[in-house]
């Protein structure tokens, strides 16, 4: 059996890479991709600590997370083709209009 | 016909009314059927009026009043001698002897001269317009006879002033003429300054303005002979009669006058409109023989005015100057005769004048229109067989002016100097012998005029001569009729002396009968045949003496004025009397004019321009201090408030993913914290 540290190294990678990405990369659709390896690190966690703790809350949870998820990539792409239409672009540095 | 007779002026108001509005697009024919057919019914109308006034009964005491309606009911007030008086004022019209005959006088001529005007104005521009302001003058001219009361008839005297005014400067992009025009607006309102005054002071005394009752007043016997406030009124209103007719010392606008064309110097300037003011004092005959004072000076105004005028028109050499002071003259022997009580005379030489001298116009403009518009008398000549009918035309009414029987100027002119010389207010025989000594004048440059234009050698210039033609027929046949009026129309007043009927006094005794009687100066018929002789005898030496000068020996003339000389001179600019107008009243109105422009542009103007420097100046100041100071104390807290937010603001980049470095550097912040504790 795989120790439970190595699920959470493996969700802390995952979670780092997904942060790095959203704080480094312009274009939204890669945004957008990595809030979903963000989101899936957490789940890796849940699922690994609700075995560990020899519980199903976890893993319940974790099917929130997934269903949120997808809910949450709906609205994503939404946004990105309503804001793709009016600035025609996807650049996360060019959309400044709540500058002060 | 008499109780439609408001229609005897409705007609030229209403042809006056087409022309002025529609006119510009009528055609020259259609304008003179309108224009020249209306007046010839109102004098159809008058002539019905005239017949029907005559048949009336006896009770009707010859006047016929027929008021229209009430104008100005001005309510009660006081008189002048402390009784209440109710002052209504009528438009209304009133026929008697004296408006008969002048309403007669205004239509027959009146119509006669529109006639001549087709042919006369038929090349000239603004046709419609001359007809419109020629029917707007008659209209205001029988409004002006027919009146029965003084308002009314002041409404008519400054009609006709108006149109004098407008007709005088018909030409008006000549200087000359639109000058003329507005001398003789200005010089007839300082008369009518006096009628006005005139008006009112009547009103005051007697509380009514209608000739029936002042006459009645007048004659009544309130007021005695001599009475200082008839003789105020009197005196004023012959001021207004001197501006209106022509009189020393208001005569200088009429010579001017002649710059407006020729039919209207014959209508307005010699016929109709000037005598007005003969009208007027005729009219007032009863208040006049209250007054020997004002009779006097009417007389001695009128004498003074007719030989001074005449002597003016020995040397003229303008065609229509010469017939101007004649015309001067010829109404200076009206007013003696109004003056020495013979209103009957004085209205007797008032229609063979309006008869004569509006032939003697017609004639002039004739010869004006066949020598291409030359005026001057030097550049004719030896023109009887080029236009024979205005040549004997003329002739007939320089012998009627000149006094020749049987012609219509004999009797009126005879009238007038037997009763300055007989009459009842013939105060000494001065005023005969000025009058005499006038006739004489008369006759010689009437010849002077008659011989220079038709006889002696052609002084016409080559270009024009061969243009010289007679006029066309609507110009003779006014001339022709009016040379008949000229020979026959005295014939209705033949004195008794000459075993006549006095058709004419009879007729107008009516008007002047029942005035204060002073009887008249006992002279035998022998000594009226003398006068009469006397008087024919004279202008046949001032024909003569014209003969020789201008026709015999022209060089003799031309002598006489070298030998004369200053006189000549003094003769010839007419007794320098309009330099001496402009120097005494002309020049001093003008300066207190530029002293009233100035006072206006610096004092008044200046004042108003300086509160409105004022304001402006305190509206910058106002301006100055809200720019700098009030607005200066916002901005300056908007400054620092700006300032002090300069680090949180550059906080807000509107990146999102900057927002996204700042929670993550905080949760480390946290993280970080948390693990070192």
């Amino acid at each position: 059996m795989i120790p439970t540290e190595y699920y959470i190294f493996l969700g802390s990678g995952l979670f780092t890479i997904g942060v790095i990405g959203v704080l480094t990369r312009r274009n939204v659709l890669i945004i957008l991709m990595s809030i979903e390896l963000i989101l899936n690190a957490v789940n890796i966690n849940l699922v690994a600590l609700s075995q560990y703790f020899r519980s199903v809350d976890g893993q319940v949870f974790a099917i929130f997370v997934i269903t949120d998820a997808a809910a949450e990539a709906a609205v994503g792409l939404g946004l990105i083709i309503a804001l793709f239409r009016n600035k025609e672009t996807v650049n996360a540095d060019e959309i400044d209009l709540l500058k002060w | 016909m008499l109780n439609f007779i408001w229609l005897i002026p409705v007609f030229p108001l209403l042809g006056a009314a087409i022309q002025l509005l529609f006119g510009r697009r009528l055609s020259n024919q259609a304008v003179s059927t309108v224009s020249v057919g209306l007046p010839g019914l109102s004098f159809l109308w008058a002539l019905g009026c005239f017949a029907q006034f005559l048949g009336l009964p006896e009770s009707y005491h010859h006047v016929f009043l027929k008021p229209l309606y009430t104008w100005l009911p001005a309510g009660a007030f006081h008189l002048s001698n402390g009784s209440l008086g109710n002052l209504i004022v009528n438009v209304g019209m009133q026929l008697d002897p004296l408006s008969c005959v002048m309403v007669l006088v205004v239509t027959g001529v009146g119509f006669l001269i529109h006639v001549y005007s087709i042919g006369y104005m038929a090349h000239e521009g603004g046709y419609y317009r001359f007809f419109g302001y020629l029917n707007l003058f008659m209209f205001s001219m029988l409004v002006l006879v027919l009146a029965d009361n003084y308002l009314m008839m002041f409404v008519g005297w400054e009609g006709v002033g108006l149109c004098s005014y407008l007709l005088i400067g018909f030409y008006f992009l000549r200087k000359s003429a639109s000058d003329a025009g507005k001398k003789a607006f200005i010089v007839n309102r300082i008369g009518d300054a006096g009628f006005l005054l005139g008006v009112m002071l009547m009103v005051v005394t007697f509380g009514t303005l209608d000739f029936q009752h002042i006459t009645e007043a007048a004659r009544g016997g309130s007021f005695p002979v001599g009475s200082g406030v008839i003789t105020t009124i009197c005196i004023l209103l012959f001021i207004g009669a001197t501006g209106k007719s022509a009189q020393i010392p208001l005569y200088v606008w009429l010579p001017d006058a002649m710059e407006g064309p020729t039919p209207v110097s014959a209508l307005i300037h010699a016929a109709t409109m000037v005598t007005a003011g003969v009208y007027m004092v005729a009219r007032s005959n009863a208040l006049f023989s209250l007054s020997p004072t004002a009779l006097a000076l009417v007389a001695g105004i009128g004498a003074a005015t007719a030989i001074f005028a005449a002597s003016i028109g020995l040397v003229q050499n303008d065609i229509k100057r010469v017939l101007a002071y004649s015309t001067v003259s010829q109404l200076g022997y009206m007013f003696l005769a109004c003056g020495v009580g013979a209103f009957t005379a004085g209205i007797f030489h008032l229609m063979t004048h309006a008869f004569f001298k509006a032939l003697l116009f017609l004639g002039s403009g004739s010869v004006i229109h066949a020598l291409s518009g030359e005026q001057d008398m030097r550049k004719m000549g030896a023109l009887k067989s080029k236009i024979p009918t205005t040549c004997w035309t003329m002739v007939i009414a320089a012998a009627a002016i000149s006094g020749l029987p049987p012609f219509a100027g004999f009797f009126s002119k005879d009238e007038i100097l037997w009763q300055s010389f007989a009459g009842p207010y013939g105060h000494n025989k001065l005023l005969w012998t000025i009058g005499w000594i006038t006739a004489g004048l008369t006759a010689f440059y009437m010849s002077r005029l008659i011989f220079m234009t038709f006889w002696g050698e052609s002084h016409v210039p080559h270009d024009v001569e061969h243009h010289i033609h007679e006029s066309p027929r609507p110009m003779l046949i006014p001339l022709v009729t009016l040379a008949v009026l000229s020979t026959v129309g005295g014939f209705i007043g033949w004195p008794k002396s000459l075993w006549g009927g006095e058709w004419f006094r009879k007729f107008l005794e009516p008007v002047f009968e029942g005035n204060p009687i002073v009887p008249p100066q006992g002279y035998g018929p022998g000594i009226e045949y003398f006068l009469m002789g006397l008087s024919v005898v004279t202008a046949i030496v001032g024909i003569s003496v014209a003969y020789r000068m201008y026709v015999q020996r022209p060089e003799l003339s031309n002598r006489v004025a070298a030998a004369a000389g200053a006189a000549y001179n003094l003769l010839l600019r007419k007794y320098y009397v309009d330099e001496i107008y402009d120097a005494l009243f002309v020049h001093r109105v003008k300066n207190l004019g530029s002293v009233l422009a100035a006072f206006d542009l610096g004092v008044v103007d200046g004042g108003v321009n300086g509160v409105g420097w004022a304001t402006r100046m305190s509206a910058e100041l106002s301006r100055l201090w809200d720019t700098w100071i009030i607005d200066g104390l916002v901005n300056v807290l908007a400054f620092i408030v700006k300032l002090m937010s300069w680090p949180a603001r550059i906080l807000q980049t509107g990146l999102v993913q900057n927002y996204a470095w700042f929670i993550t550097l905080g949760v480390l912040v946290f993280m970080f914290y948390y693990m070192l504790h």
